[in-house]
Order: structure tokens, then C-alpha cells, then sequence
């Protein structure tokens, strides 16, 4: 069948994913489904404008890239620039400190990707009435889980005012260290509400859980699929969020590599770029583009690590294994579930480092000899984050290659679509706000970000169109 | 005993020294009149119009007049505001001022003045003008898009430093600071001590290598407003 017989149907935009992205699904005459892209449309041009700025601006520039997680940003690029001026053998109070600030930002960002974005589809139902659907209509059926929700967000975004200097877009981290330590009084703050924050994050674990499992016959294959997964991991294999080696596994979980330095990435990674989409489609070189793309972020993570190094969150990580038998789990809804495993070892985390003396040390910034070319890496919330430059010898950069977590993603948030569509959409003769959530549910449990992946200028027009089988715009929708 | 010069500011006396300008006066006595290319060490030149005040009923920069008996001077009026607010607001329009990822954000003399003149967002349409940058220099750094032209960097390299490394080139809007040398600053004697690579009241020139040291809540302006240290003399005089 030619393509002049399709119907072509246009999402746009994906509502509570920050961004815009814009789905279509090209329909038979049957109204089945033929062919489902997740297009990312806007372009940021981080990559470009940075050139010539100098290395020391780059951790403040560009964690403009996003106002959910900018310190993931801010510390990969600070990462990177630590061994432009040779000092990543930070100080234990600069790493202590940075390490605060991540894992604050972890806490902060899945809290808010967890109940504010996409706790409403869990709890109404994902074809429940959108004026209900919504993070209002938590608060107003579920209010102490709406306070907790705020509360916990809060408590992230406090500490990393601490040590970043702002909630939103600090300047904690600079090359070969940090500007601040961690002062009594602020330890002391964090200290007060940390019991009540662990005591929640338990209960989120619990949430995510029990969802999970009465709902696995609906969910199991709910825009799942089999994927690699990739991520880093410490050298004793144990997750680590802010530094560690490359690991990647099938879905089978069987090693495709194992402890690689990231330096190297390029050896392991390349890039594809298709047509239709200003996003790249990352995958691992050994295995090609066609079958070698991966998932990142809290599922990757956890299906990747030997271990978790905090008990509580480790307790949970095997319960969530043996759901899979000690294999990779590849359900696309389970995000949720290691999503708030992460937030709990982020609190125990925080936990350990509120009683490290470190914290208040005073040797904050080493340096080193100088280097040209660097990569940073960081595990963001939404997944593993490249950041790679070269600065030339006046100290500006002169290239930056930015994959970010939603890049990583982009294959599977693509299968995830076509998998969706295919189950939900196909045969159906209306096209309901219900369903065509459901896309944006799976969406969602990737990813509430997409602007950050193209790195947007401006506000784009919202715009719905249909076409009928023939390719005739049949109706379009506007909304500026 | 020397003699002393009174006269009004907004209506409340101020004893002046002979010689002195109403900006140095108006310093002594407590009394902030809002200014940019201004700096003590510096031989004024009145060339931002920001301290702009009226004397007599005639427009004058304060940091040029010279004091005299008698003298009435308005300075904090809303007209003279209104008139400071689009000063800045075109200073800010005319160059590339992205205040979120500069690293003199929180000591910059510009961005504060914004702030305490209320300034949100400009009203003006943004230039964006194409400027040059200039890495070549192993300590120092230049970043024309923030240059507001104050003259601070040419007048400190010739006063103070005995050097000539900056000048203006250009007229108009395609006036600029320029290098002493065929192409970089790195082909001058400019040197990191000198006194003109401190005075840039903006992230024009800068230090390389040190950007983002000071923590937010410990810049210059984090914690008052620019003027603070000028009016807070005067709450020490009331006070005692």
C-alpha cells in the first residue's frame, strides 16, 4: 500500500512533558496503525552558540538547558572542565559537596517527575477525564500526597540552594572544585525535616510498587519492549550517580561492555540522525544503529548495577529484581518503580553526607595540569548525560557535544510510541483524548523533558492537525 | 579651617569643600546620586549621563560640576529616574547583556544599577550587535558584547598604569574599546596587576580563570543594593 492511502493523525504537543514534541501516526484505511514517530521540533543550538566562551562560564551556561534538572548539567560540564585545568581529583569537600547537590537534584527532579507529571495517570487512570487528570486533581482527592509531593520537591531543591547558591540555575560547581562548603547551620537545616523526608520516600517506593504489581497484567506490556541498557557504574559495580564507568547490558542482561571510561565513549557511541527529527538517535557501535540503541535512566540503572550501596534502597532493588528473576526488566511502566528506588538511595545518600564532617572542610578547588580535550559524565534523573569539549589555547571552547539523558532515550521513547499506538489506537474509530494519552503516559515514564535535547528558542504555536487516508489536512488546530 | 560651600540637595543642605564636584560632596554627605563610568581614582568625564542631576534648574552630571554657594541640586526626582531608567535601559539594549551566565553577575555595577532603578526588562528593542571577543591574552579576558563604553579601562591604563593599552575606535553605534597593538591584546603590555583590568564596572574585562569563585549570597550586591555603602555614611552621621 502506498503512503497516498494513509491517514496521518498529529499530536501536538505532548501536554505535561516540558518542551515540545509532536507525535504522528500515519493510518491505513483500516485505521491501523502504519507508522508512529515522536518528532522533537525545537532546535536550542547550545552546542553552537557556546563556542568561543571560555571554559570557566560553561557549568553556569549551560545549565540553562533546563529548569527541572539544571545541575545535572551544571556538575557534567563542571566535570568536564575539572580536567581541562587537571583537576578532577577534587578535594573530598568539593566532591562531598558536589555530591550533595546531586543527589538533592535527584530527589527533587523524580519527586516532581512522580507525582506532579505523571502520578495523575496512575491514580485516575490513564483515560480518566483530563480536567480531573492533573496534578490540581491530586491535590484535591489526595491532598497529604499532593503536600508530600511539594514537600519532598522542596527539600531537594533546598539543599541544592546550599550548596549551589540558588534552588534554580547556582554556581556551586566551578573547574576543580566548588565555590562553598557546607556550613553547620545549613547542615543543620537539611538534618531537621530528614527523617520525615525518608519516612516519604519510603511510602513513594511503596506507591510506585504496589502499582506495579496490581497492575502488572495491564502494564507488563504497556509500551514495553526489549531493549539494551546502559548507564555507569562504580568499579565494584554498585550504582553511583555522579561518577563511575560505562556498563551495558542486552535484555538479557548479558555484558555488551563493562567499566569503560568514558573518555572513550566515542569508541562505544555514535550518533544517527534521521530526517525527521532535529533529535539524535544514539546507539552502541559494536551492535549498529538498527539494533543497537539502549535505554537509560532509573530502569537502565538499576537493571545495570551489581548492587545499591545504601540498605533500604537495595532492599527494594531486589524485590524489584526477583519480579524479573535477576534478568534486566524491559517494561516501560517500571521507570516508576525504580524512579523512587532512586529517590530513596538519593535520601539515604543525602543521610551519609549531612554526617560527614567533609562537608565543612575549606580546601575546596584543586588544579592541575591542563588539558584540551575532555568528557563529562553525570547519571541525570532522566538518565546518562555526555557532555564533551575542546578548548583551544586562549581557554575557549572551540567544540561541545552535548547527549543528553531525553537523546539517549529517544529510540525507545520512539518504540514506546509505536507500541502504544499499535495496541491502543489501531481499529479504533474515534480518536479519544483518553487514547491518544496513553502515548503520552509512555512518554512520560521516560521522560517529562524534551526541549533540553535539542537544546528552544521561543515559544512555538500549539498545533493539532489530521489528515484523512488520502493526505488531505482535514482539520488543524491552533493555539498560540 | 578651609571654607565651606552650601548648598541643597532635594532641598536638605550640604556643606561642600572648594573644588570639589557635586558627586563628591553629595559622597561625603551620605547622599547616593546613581552613576556608571564614574570611579574616585578616575579624572570624571560625564560621559554616561546616569548622574545627570539638575542644578539651577539646568541638566549637569554631578561628577563634573564643581560646587558653589547657593547651588540648588535635584537629584532624586521621578523625572530624573525616568531619565536614569532609559539611560540604562539603552545601555543594556545596545549591548548583549545575558546577566543569567556572566560571571561579574552579583557584582556588576550595571546590573545592579538596573535593579535599584527598578528596571524589570528593557523596553527598548535589543540591538544585538555582532561583538568580538579577545581570549589571547593569558590572564585577561574581553568580552565586547558587554562593553558599555564607560572609558574606565582607557582612563586606568593612562592615569594609573602609565600604559596606553585601550583606547576607542569607531564613532557612534560602531564605537568600540580597542587594543593598542595590530590585532590582540595579547601583542600589548597589559598585565593582569594593572590597575585596568579592575575597574571594568561591567563583565567586559575581565580576570581569566577565576569566574564564579565568590558564592551567590557573598557578591558584591548580593546583599544591598549599589549605593548602600554612599548612604549608609549618612545613617552613621544621624546616628551619632
Amino acid at each position: 500500500m502506498s503512503d497516498e492511502n494513509l491517514k496521518r493523525i498529529v499530536i501536538e504537543p505532548v501536554t505535561r512533558v516540558e518542551g515540545h514534541g509532536k507525535v504522528s501516526l500515519l493510518l491505513d484505511e483500516q485505521n491501523c496503525v502504519k507508522q508512529a514517530r515522536l518528532h522533537i521540533v525545537e532546535f536550542r543550538g547550545f552546542e553552537r552558540f557556546i563556542q568561543g566562551r571560555p571554559y570557566w562560564e560553561i557549568p553556569v551556561t549551560v545549565s540553562r538547558l533546563c529548569g527541572i534538572c539544571p545541575v545535572s548539567h551544571h556538575l557534567a560540564a563542571a566535570k568536564a572542565m575539572d580536567r581541562i585545568v587537571g583537576g578532577e581529583k577534587l578535594t573530598p569537600t568539593a566532591e562531598k559537596v558536589r555530591r550533595l547537590m546531586h543527589y538533592g537534584q535527584m530527589f527533587q527532579s523524580h519527586a516532581l517527575h512522580f507525582f506532579h507529571l505523571c502520578s495523575p495517570d496512575l491514580l485516575f487512570g490513564f483515560d480518566a477525564d483530563p480536567a480531573i487528570r492533573n496534578v490540581i486533581g491530586v491535590a484535591e482527592r489526595f491532598p497529604e500526597l499532593a503536600v508530600q509531593a511539594v514537600m519532598m520537591r522542596k527539600y531537594g531543591q533546598e539543599a541544592i540552594r546550599i550548596t549551589a547558591g540558588k534552588k534554580i540555575h547556582g554556581t556551586g560547581a566551578i573547574p576543580g572544585g566548588v565555590n562553598k562548603n557546607v556550613s553547620i547551620e545549613e547542615r543543620d537545616f537539611l538534618l531537621k525535616d530528614l527523617d520525615q523526608m525518608i519516612k516519604w520516600s519510603r511510602s513513594a517506593v511503596q506507591i510506585a510498587k504496589d502499582y506495579t504489581v496490581k497492575h502488572l497484567n495491564e502494564i507488563k506490556d504497556f509500551g514495553s519492549f526489549e531493549s539494551n541498557h546502559l548507564g555507569f557504574v562504580r568499579e565494584d559495580g554498585a550504582m553511583d550517580l555522579y561518577h563511575g564507568n560505562l556498563r551495558a547490558l542486552d535484555a538479557e542482561g548479558n555484558v555488551i561492555f563493562d567499566q569503560v571510561d568514558y573518555q572513550n565513549y566515542l569508541d562505544y557511541i555514535a550518533e544517527e540522525v534521521k530526517p525527521w527529527s532535529y533529535m539524535k538517535f544514539p546507539f552502541i557501535k559494536s551492535i549498529g544503529p538498527e539494533k543497537g540503541w539502549y535505554r537509560v535512566g532509573p530502569l537502565a540503572r538499576v537493571n545495570i548495577c551489581d548492587f545499591i550501596d545504601t540498605p533500604e534502597a537495595e532492599k527494594e532493588r531486589k524485590e524489584f529484581k526477583a519480579l524479573t528473576k535477576g534478568k534486566p526488566n524491559n517494561i516501560t511502566m517500571a521507570y516508576h518503580w525504580t524512579r523512587m528506588i532512586e529517590v530513596l538511595h538519593s535520601i539515604e545518600k543525602i543521610k551519609e553526607l549531612l554526617h560527614d564532617r567533609d562537608l565543612q572542610g575549606t580546601d575546596l578547588v584543586v588544579k592541575g595540569k591542563r588539558r584540551d580535550e575532555t568528557v563529562g559524565l553525570i547519571e541525570a534523573p532522566r538518565g546518562t548525560l555526555f557532555h564533551h569539549y575542546r578548548v583551544n589555547k586562549d581557554d575557549q571552547i572551540e567544540m561541545a557535544n552535548l547527549i543528553v539523558s531525553t537523546t539517549n532515550n529517544n529510540e525507545p521513547m520512539n518504540a514506546a510510541v509505536r507500541k502504544v499506538a499499535q495496541d491502543h489506537l489501531s481499529g479504533k474509530p474515534e480518536i479519544t483524548e483518553g487514547l491518544l494519552n496513553h502515548i503520552e503516559v509512555a512518554i512520560r515514564a521516560y521522560d517529562p523533558c524534551l526541549s533540553c535535547a535539542t537544546h528552544a528558542l521561543g515559544q512555538m504555536p500549539l498545533e493539532v492537525s489530521l489528515y484523512d487516508h488520502a493526505g488531505n489536512l482535514v482539520d488543524r488546530k491552533v493555539k498560540s | 579651617m578651609g571654607q565651606t560651600i552650601k548648598f541643597t540637595i532635594d532641598g536638605t543642605e550640604v556643606n561642600g569643600r572648594p573644588g570639589q564636584t557635586i558627586m563628591e560632596a553629595a559622597d561625603e554627605a551620605g547622599v547616593y546620586i546613581p552613576r556608571l563610568c564614574y570611579l574616585k581614582e578616575l579624572t570624571p568625564h560625564g560621559s554616561c549621563r546616569v548622574c545627570t542631576v539638575i542644578v539651577n534648574g539646568r541638566p549637569q552630571t554631578a561628577c563634573t560640576q564643581p560646587i558653589a554657594d547657593g547651588m540648588t541640586v535635584e537629584n532624586n526626582t521621578p523625572e530624573l529616574l525616568e531619565h536614569r531608567k532609559n539611560l540604562v535601559d539603552m545601555l543594556f539594549v545596545e549591548g548583549n547583556h545575558f546577566c543569567m551566565f556572566c560571571e561579574k553577575s552579583g557584582n556588576c555595577e550595571l546590573q545592579a544599577m538596573a535593579y535599584r532603578l527598578g528596571i524589570l526588562a528593557p523596553k527598548y528593542p535589543f540591538m544585538f550587535p555582532t561583538c568580538e571577543v579577545d581570549a589571547s591574552h593569558p590572564d585577561i579576558f574581553i568580552d565586547r558584547n558587554r562593553c558599555i563604553l564607560c572609558g574606565r579601562c582607557v582612563q586606568a591604563s593612562k592615569d594609573l598604569d602609565g600604559k596606553h593599552v585601550f583606547d576607542f575606535v569607531g564613532r557612534g553605534v560602531h564605537k568600540k574599546i580597542a587594543v593598542d597593538a595590530e590585532a590582540k591584546l595579547v601583542d600589548t603590555d597589559a598585565d593582569v596587576r594593572d590597575k585596568a583590568a579592575e575597574v571594568c564596572p561591567v563583565g567586559a574585562i575581565l580576570k581569566k580563570h577565576i569566574g564564579f569563585s565568590v558564592p551567590i549570597g557573598k557578591r558584591l550586591y548580593d546583599q544591598k543594593p549599589i549605593g548602600s555603602e554612599i548612604e549608609e555614611k549618612k545613617m552613621t552621621k544621624v546616628k551619632s
